[in-house]
């Protein structure tokens, strides 16, 4: 009864973390017969065999089995979840765990890194499974003219050894304890190595849950079942397959009359309609996904600490999340941190006060201030819409924000990074470590002028320390700062939405990455 | 004119080198429009992954750090030599684009099979019988299918046949070797819809050019002599208006082409348009000059054709004054 569980409480729009506190709660109430729960497919244990078919939204005419070119749900979900596996996973609960590897250890300062490959492990052509399989796959990210999506990963990795028939050894160029989070990384999928150096990136031959049945670019995929896959009891189906459907509406229409069992990124306004019936659940899993306006620190007058506190203040974020997103999402604080990510550190929520805006305003020495706020309606959906309602929010606190609407198209290229105050559509990354060096951090390649000594000084203590404990009280001081005086805005995070038949059933679903972590093929089941 | 060389045959040549000229212009607006677009193919496909070494080691890659006359002129040399040449993800372009256009000549192919007999047939119908019910059912139903925008037709096509009676399928995406059958049947409500938008193009034109010709002094008197009005119509009236008849259809089936990219939104149905969003999207350049090409030389080629029909049928047209 857990799954149900779970979707209830996504339903109710309690985080995990809340979700996991209460469950015990909502199981007696379960039992007392106090929740209504349809009866179907998502009920039970996950059920065997059957076809799950996907409907999903960026597929491309460009996607090749090249790992190194990932950049979509679509080719995270359907190779690197269906067909291959990384060293490790990520569980639903956000915990790393061994894949293809069965353990491993840290050497002094988390250096070096010893992989112990599960044994047995062969791959869909029957060829076993072998460390140089693994130091192949990585140096295909690591060649100097590479041009993988992996490669900020992998240019931490100074050097890869095998040892013996089952060992992997990594050598960092300076030591990082997240290193095994990162090797969750969808690109950093393992194929089969080649005679003589090289991967197989042709064949489809991997060690994953589901044989590469088809494959037309930017149109389908489709998956059977391996039947010597290493994960006792899974996949759950038969068959899998990933349907193009880039249109929001088709995409609707498409669940609507039983082409497809599972529909990605639901919009906002049809969940009534789903939530109407029946026949499909609205499935809500927290995520990393947060929507932000962003200044730029180096231009005045956001170099001051209080205009950028005042500015903090003057944001009403329960009403923009009720009036814009329909209630869907949870309030921002000015932390990119989203709750159920490791390390997460839970702060008082900043709220609208007008008085503090203006309090902050007299720090700063100023009676009025006017700033401009650039947007585009793919800053984030609905950032026009927030940027009004900011607007009136400010006025009230005696800011005035001229809301500069942009062209959307090269909105990424001509005003993000660019214009010193817009909206930002952040998809967050799954440890702390990776997500501040590549926008927090004084050197971070995306970082809009924000530095603080000590930040940084943080950030490079806590990446090389294995203590738990101590690692959490860096990061917790690094979210007080960025809380505090940081460049970022945050006004809400959201879920990973999706609409379900109740032909097919879910268990508890990750959403550190989309699609249930990218597994979703291997952890989702249906009627046969 | 010199009048040695067939008079037809000397006008499709010096067509056909217009048609070539304005392939290339084609192809040099969208290359350089595409090349003043913000974005690159590097920057789309890193996504959020985007780190600038990256995109500069991508570019650099892809020869994208040129200069974009320089660009042009490579790929015109290749396309010349009928080489379409590689997609920047390493495809070769035909690959690409092969099957997409594949699947929008079938749906364009049934889809004009059915309507350019019914629609002409129609029109020539409404135009012997005017005024009379059939000429104003069809009328008024022609008008309000061609007033509607299609992805409005598409939506009220998919409702009742998808949603309310579940009689097809909502999608007619072909994918995964389905069987010839199920993409017939798959395809049947695109087929539909595109039947709606284009019929009433076609008839109406058809309608008014009969008409037109019937109001000539000629036809007048055919009708003195007594021919009966079901003759003077096919016979008398339907040869001369043969030309305008040509162009709107050429117009409809080069539209069945290039600009069926909505109803292939609606349907989810692979065809090339969508192949062109992606690739605009991406700023895949190779890809979306060879989508621009086929859509050109639908036009051009359609449009020769038409003309060459209305000369046939019409041969003063060779001799403007």
């Amino acid at each position: 009864m857990k799954e149900s569980h779970f979707r209830k409480a996504g339903r109710a729009r309690v985080s995990r973390r809340h979700f996991l506190a209460g469950s015990s709660a909502l199981a007696a109430l379960g039992a007392a017969g106090g929740l209504p729960l349809p009866l179907r497919a998502q009920d039970g244990t996950p059920a065997q065999g059957g076809t799950l078919r996907l409907g999903l939204h960026n597929a491309s005419q460009n996607d090749s089995l090249d790992p190194g070119s990932w950049s979509t749900s679509w080719t995270g979900a359907s190779f690197n979840g269906g067909i291959y596996n990384n060293l490790v996973e990520i569980l639903p609960d956000g915990t790393v765990a061994g894949d293809l590897a069965e353990s491993w250890e840290a050497g002094e300062g988390a250096v070096t890194w010893r992989f112990r490959l599960r044994p047995g492990v062969t791959f869909h052509d029957g060829k076993p499974l072998t460390p140089e399989d693994v130091r192949q796959s990585f140096l295909h990210h690591m060649k100097p003219d590479s041009t993988s999506g992996a490669r900020a990963i992998v240019d931490q990795i100074a050097s890869i050894e095998t040892e013996g028939e089952d060992m992997v050894v990594f050598t960092l160029a300076e030591g990082n304890a997240d290193f095994p989070y990162l090797l969750s990384d969808y690109h950093l999928s393992v194929l089969p190595a080649l005679e003589g150096g090289g991967i197989d990136m042709q064949s489809g031959n991997g060690t994953g849950a589901f044989l590469l049945d088809s494959f037309e670019p930017g149109i389908a995929t489709r998956l059977k079942r391996n039947p010597n896959y290493h994960k006792p009891g899974k996949p759950h189906v038969d068959e899998v397959e990933f349907i193009s459907i880039p249109d929001a509406t088709a995409r609707l229409n498409a669940l609507l009359t039983g082409e497809v069992d599972f529909i990605q990124d639901l919009d906002g306004r049809n969940i009534p309609l789903i939530e109407r019936s029946p026949d499909y659940v609205v499935q809500r899993v927290p995520s990393l996904r947060h929507f932000s306006f962003d200044m730029d620190t180096t231009v005045a007058p956001f170099d001051n600490p209080d205009v950028r506190m005042a500015l903090k203040y003057a944001l009403d974020r329960e009403d923009i999340i009720e009036k814009v997103f329909l209630g869907e999402g949870r309030p921002g604080n000015d932390n990119p941190v989203a709750a159920i990510m490791p390390f997460h550190h839970e702060m008082p929520q900043r709220s609208y006060s007008p008085e503090k805006a203006r309090e902050h305003l007299a720090k700063a020495g100023l009676d009025s201030l006017t700033v401009d706020l650039s947007v585009a309606e793919n800053a984030f959906p609905g950032a026009i819409e927030a940027a009004v309602l900011y607007q009136e929010h400010a006025a009230r606190c005696g800011i005035t924000i001229n809301v500069v609407r942009e062209a959307a198209d090269g909105y990424w290229e001509n005003v993000w990074l660019k214009k010193p105050f817009c909206g930002v559509d952040w998809f967050g990354r799954p440890t702390l470590d990776w997500l501040f060096s590549t926008i927090y951090t004084s050197d971070a390649p995306w970082n809009t002028g924000w530095s603080n000594a000590r930040f940084d000084e943080l950030h490079a203590l806590a990446r090389a320390e294995t203590d738990e404990a101590k690692r959490r009280e860096y990061y917790a001081e690094m979210q007080e700062i960025i809380h505090a005086e940081g460049n970022t805005l945050t006004v809400a995070f959201v879920d990973w939405r999706s609409a379900v038949s109740t032909r097919a059933g879910f268990g508890e679903v990750g959403g550190l990455l989309p699609l249930d972590n990218m597994r979703i093929s291997e952890r989702m089941w249906a009627e046969s | 004119m010199n009048r040695t060389t067939h008079p037809i045959l000397s006008m499709v040549l010096s067509r056909l080198g217009l048609g070539l000229l304005s392939l290339v212009i084609v192809s040099l607006v969208i290359f350089s429009a595409v090349s003043f677009l913000p974005g690159s193919y590097a920057a789309a496909i890193l996504g959020q992954n985007a780190t600038p070494e990256a995109v500069a080691a991508m570019e650099r890659q892809l020869g994208l750090d040129q200069p974009w006359a320089l660009r042009y002129a490579s790929w015109l040399a290749t396309a010349a030599t009928g080489d379409l040449g590689m997609s920047f993800s390493g495809r070769p372009v035909v690959d690409v684009i092969g099957p997409r256009l594949a699947n929008t000549l079938t749906l364009a192919a049934i889809t004009a099979a059915i309507a350019v007999p019914l629609a002409i047939g129609l029109g020539i119908a409404c135009a012997r019988w005017r005024g009379r019910l059939i000429d104003r059912v069809l009328s008024t139903t022609t008008l309000a299918s061609i007033s509607v925008p299609e992805f409005f037709v598409a939506y009220v096509v998919m409702m009742i046949f998808a949603v309310k009676l579940q009689l097809l399928p909502s999608m007619a995406g072909i994918r995964n070797g389905m069987d010839f059958g199920e993409q017939l049947i798959r395809m049947i409500l695109p087929i539909l819809t595109l039947l709606l938008v284009i019929l009433a193009h076609m008839l109406r034109n058809t309608r008014a050019a009969i008409l037109s010709v019937m109001a000539s002094p000629y036809v007048e008197m055919a009708r003195l002599k007594g021919e009966p009005e079901a003759r003077v119509v096919m016979r008398q009236a339907l040869p001369n208006a043969i030309g305008p008849i040509a162009s709107v259809v050429a117009i409809n089936l080069a539209y069945l082409i290039s600009g069926v990219v909505v109803i292939e939104v609606v349907f989810v149905y692979p065809g090339v348009g969508q192949a062109m969003i992606d690739a605009v999207r991406n700023r895949d350049v190779p890809v979306i000059q060879a989508c621009a090409l086929i859509f050109a030389a639908a036009y051009i080629g359609f449009n020769l054709l038409a003309d060459i029909l209305s000369i046939v049928s019409n041969p003063r047209l060779l001799h403007p004054r």
